[in-house]
């Protein structure tokens, strides 16, 4: 299978997979979970559960909150002690169920069984509101409500479903070990939502620095035999799982500027909602656990590891069972070196989507002395969104908007490949980011008073009849 | 816990720095430095230093003293000019005049503007056209000392482009031969080997320091305007293979239409830019009454960036 990527802009960050040789380890339960009420893109949950409530493994804590919100479910036994604000990873208050941990007692009906379930459902409607009341969501970054993205909109049809193994961030090392040890799981995941995607080709994209997990993949795509489901090899390069990325390299279609994958033909899923969607549907177990590295240049190898963690655990709870905060550390940051956040609270607790606590050293991490742009145009070759950072922060610092929209300043994803590549260390992205914003706003605001317009018009029209 | 440093992403940052750029622009002018020095000897040795060492003084002192912002310092772009504007200069150029020129490249045409990327024209090479202007007999002085090798074979004291007058264009062609692309004495010190300013110009693209679009672009649009005229009248005008080896063609498309702060952002402009300057030599050796134009070619075009740089843009994803 000839390597494909995609072809406008990216780089080549070194991957410093240094934690790929680490097997998955299940963490020991903390006396103490608080689990957040918005670990999902879109409005936050609303509880169900009051103070002094026993709650089992898998009791539903909380419903949907909107039509793109998510169900959040208990993933402890034990009793609900407050519901209250508390602060995330950034040191935003937001509401969490805390709950003293009780033993370990698991729902009725949740098959917690090695046995692998196969056959695949035929019910999509059945389906879909299993993936929704497990609450699972896209645990590639966004984490979008995944029934949401599987039932696209009439008239839209799912051509392609890409499942996302690029796992492109440097040291992130967690899809890379699901696919090698939870590979046939993943594989009748990606069956499932092929299924309700109305049966579409599915492509597994691996970046070539997984060798073991596109072996692994491929064997398991070949011994499961369901039907058009392969495995893709993708060149190495950052932000190849970037949605908008991937479609490029393995459909090579664009999505169109603020328009949606599916108006392409394609549905975007990582492995690890594969795995939470094939834990759902086969299983009946809620999405409580994800898998996270714990890793970092300051650290070494075998201080390294890949947990299986359940939602809530504080960070700071992980990074004891594995040794602690190292002295050294400069920065610490949830994600990937490129896209992570920094973590300003490491008492916040894990998320549906915790990928990572990554440890970087200030040489790895300071940034430089800005200086004097020389016009080398390295962050317009590195966009790969094809924009010209340069440019944008030049309008930026001159308050033009209409110019910022008229270069797309909009259809930036904030990946980071302008900064890295910057040798005068502008901070391009911080200033792109704050005109988005802005740019955003503006457009926001024009789509509502066109609306509104819109309506006035209509009600003057039937006044007049 | 407040030790830990919060900021936006990214995280990391990639080796290159500006630095680290103009370090590798300067290794790959070392094959062509060294013939230089090796054919000229001393003399040469001595305007590299007089250039690379009055435009690092100069620039260092204005930052400081003038716009008092050492922050702004950059030792490794200034090294650049002055390097560069010595082998844009006859090895016969008494010291004084290299002088000025390091002071009118660093002086007049990057700080006046601003410094470090903000300079309209190339410095260096705004520099030696002034001393052409100001200078005109010493700036065509050809004859060369001896250098450290002896030379292979009679030295005549004209460049490649001179004989054109002496010659006419049919003898000029016969000059262009596989030992004027290995080294060609005569005119500029850093002009001697087209295979020396290639192989440097090959390091930086392969090391992603430059694109090749510019470069590419002027050898393409010179051979392409010899060819045409070449072949309406073979016995007026030269043709494509002793336009591009002849002058200082390939040291300024390799190293000086390359320039970062003169040249457009995009691949599309450097094309549209390589093409005008290649054309604007050819008008100037066919028509010119200066024997060599790269140089007024690269200025001329230097003053054409900004609206090269509105009309062309990257092609953007999901955008028609």
């Amino acid at each position: 299978m000839a390597k494909i990527t995609f072809q406008i802009g990216g780089v080549h960050p070194d991957d410093s997979k240094i934690a790929r040789n680490r097997a998955i380890e299940v963490l020991p339960l903390p006396q103490t979970v608080y689990v957040s009420m918005a670990q999902h893109l879109g409005a936050p949950a609303k509880p169900v559960v009051a103070v002094g409530d026993h709650v089992k493994v898998g009791t539903v804590l909380a419903e949907p909150g909107g039509f793109i919100s998510a169900f959040v479910h208990s993933p402890v036994s034990g009793t609900v002690k407050k519901i209250e604000p508390r602060k995330d990873i950034a040191g935003n208050n937001v509401p969490h169920i805390e709950i003293a941990v009780e033993g370990d007692e698991w729902e009725e009906g949740i098959d917690l069984s090695d046995t692998l379930v196969r056959e695949i459902p035929t019910d999509r409607v059945a389906v879909l509101d299993k993936i929704k009341a497990c609450g699972v969501v896209g645990l590639g970054g966004a984490t979008f409500p995944t029934h949401v993205k599987l039932n696209p909109a009439p008239g839209s049809k799912a051509e392609c479903l890409l499942l996302n193994g690029a796992e492109c961030e440097p040291y992130l090392t967690s899809d890379f070990r699901i696919m090698l040890e939870r590979s046939s799981e993943i594989v009748v995941g990606a069956a499932i939502m092929q299924m309700v995607l109305g049966g579409c080709p599915c492509k597994i994209c691996i970046e070539e620095n997984k060798p073991e997990a596109i072996k692994a993949m491929s064997e398991a795509v070949a011994e499961l035999g369901y039907k058009d489901i392969e495995v893709v090899t993708l060149k190495k390069k950052y932000p190849q799982g970037g949605e908008k990325q991937l479609i490029a390299a393995v459909m090579k279609r664009q999505v169109g500027s603020g328009a949606l994958p599916i108006s392409v033909g394609a549905v975007v899923q990582n492995v690890a909602t594969a795995l939470a969607v094939y834990e759902a549907v086969q299983k009946n177990k809620p999405l409580i656990t994800n898998t996270l590295t714990i890793t970092g240049d300051c650290i070494p190898e075998e201080k390294q590891h890949n947990y299986l963690f359940r939602i809530g655990m504080p960070l700071s709870y992980i990074a004891e069972q594995a040794g602690g905060v190292p002295e050294n550390a400069a920065k610490l940051i949830s994600g990937g070196p490129m896209m992570g956040k920094a973590i300003a609270n490491i008492d916040a607790a894990t998320v549906k989507g915790s990928s990572s606590i990554l440890y970087l050293s200030e040489a790895a991490t300071k940034r430089g002395e800005e200086s004097f742009c020389i016009r080398c145009g390295r962050c317009a070759q590195a966009c790969p969104m094809g924009l010209e950072p340069f440019l944008l922060r030049r309008l930026y610092a001159a308050g033009d908007l209409e110019g910022l929209e008229k270069n797309a300043v909009q259809d930036c994803i904030e990946c980071g490949c302008c900064l890295y590549s910057c040798p005068a260390n502008i901070p391009l992205l911080d200033n792109i980011r704050m005109a988005k914003g802005q740019v955003m706003g503006v457009i926001r605001a024009r789509a509502a008073a066109a609306k509104v317009a819109a309506e006035a018009a209509k009600a003057a029209e039937s006044a007049a009849k | 816990m407040d030790k830990h440093i919060v900021s936006p992403n990214p995280h990391i940052h990639s080796a290159v720095s500006t630095e680290s750029l103009m370090r590798d622009v300067v290794i790959a002018l070392v094959p062509a430095i060294v013939v230089s020095v090796l054919f000229y000897g001393w003399a040469e040795l001595l305007i590299l230093a007089v250039s690379a060492v009055s435009c690092v003084l100069i620039e260092w002192a204005i930052v400081k003293f003038l716009l008092k912002r050492p922050g702004i310092f950059s030792p490794g772009a200034a090294l650049v000019t002055g390097l560069l504007l010595a082998m844009n200069l006859p090895v016969s150029t008494p010291w004084w005049i290299v002088l000025i020129g390091a002071v009118f490249a660093i002086g007049v045409v990057k700080m006046s503007f601003g410094g470090l990327g903000q300079n309209v024209f190339n410095p260096a090479i705004a520099a030696r056209v002034f001393l052409l202007v100001s200078f005109p007999q010493q700036m065509t002085n050809w004859t060369a000392p001896q250098g450290f090798v002896a030379l292979p074979d009679a030295f005549s004291g004209a460049t490649l482009l001179g004989q054109v007058h002496i010659l006419g264009a049919e003898g000029a062609d016969a000059l262009a031969s596989v030992q004027t692309f290995l080294y060609n004495i005569g005119g500029s010190a850093g002009e001697i080997s087209a295979l020396a300013l290639l192989a440097g110009w090959v390091y930086l693209v392969v090391r992603k320091v430059i694109r090749p679009w510019i470069t590419l672009s002027i050898f393409a649009t010179v051979a392409i305007v010899a060819a045409i005229f070449h072949a309406v009248d073979p016995t007026a005008y030269t043709g494509p293979l002793f336009n591009l080896l002849s002058g200082g063609l390939i040291l300024g498309a390799c190293f000086m239409a390359t320039d970062y702060v003169t040249s457009p952002m995009s691949n599309w402009g450097g094309v549209v830019f390589g093409f005008g300057i290649g054309f604007l030599v050819m008008m100037i050796r066919y028509f010119g009454s200066y024997p060599e134009g790269v140089s007024f070619a690269i200025l001329l075009m230097n003053m054409t960036v900004p609206l090269i740089d509105r009309a062309f843009h990257g092609k953007k994803y999901g955008r028609a």
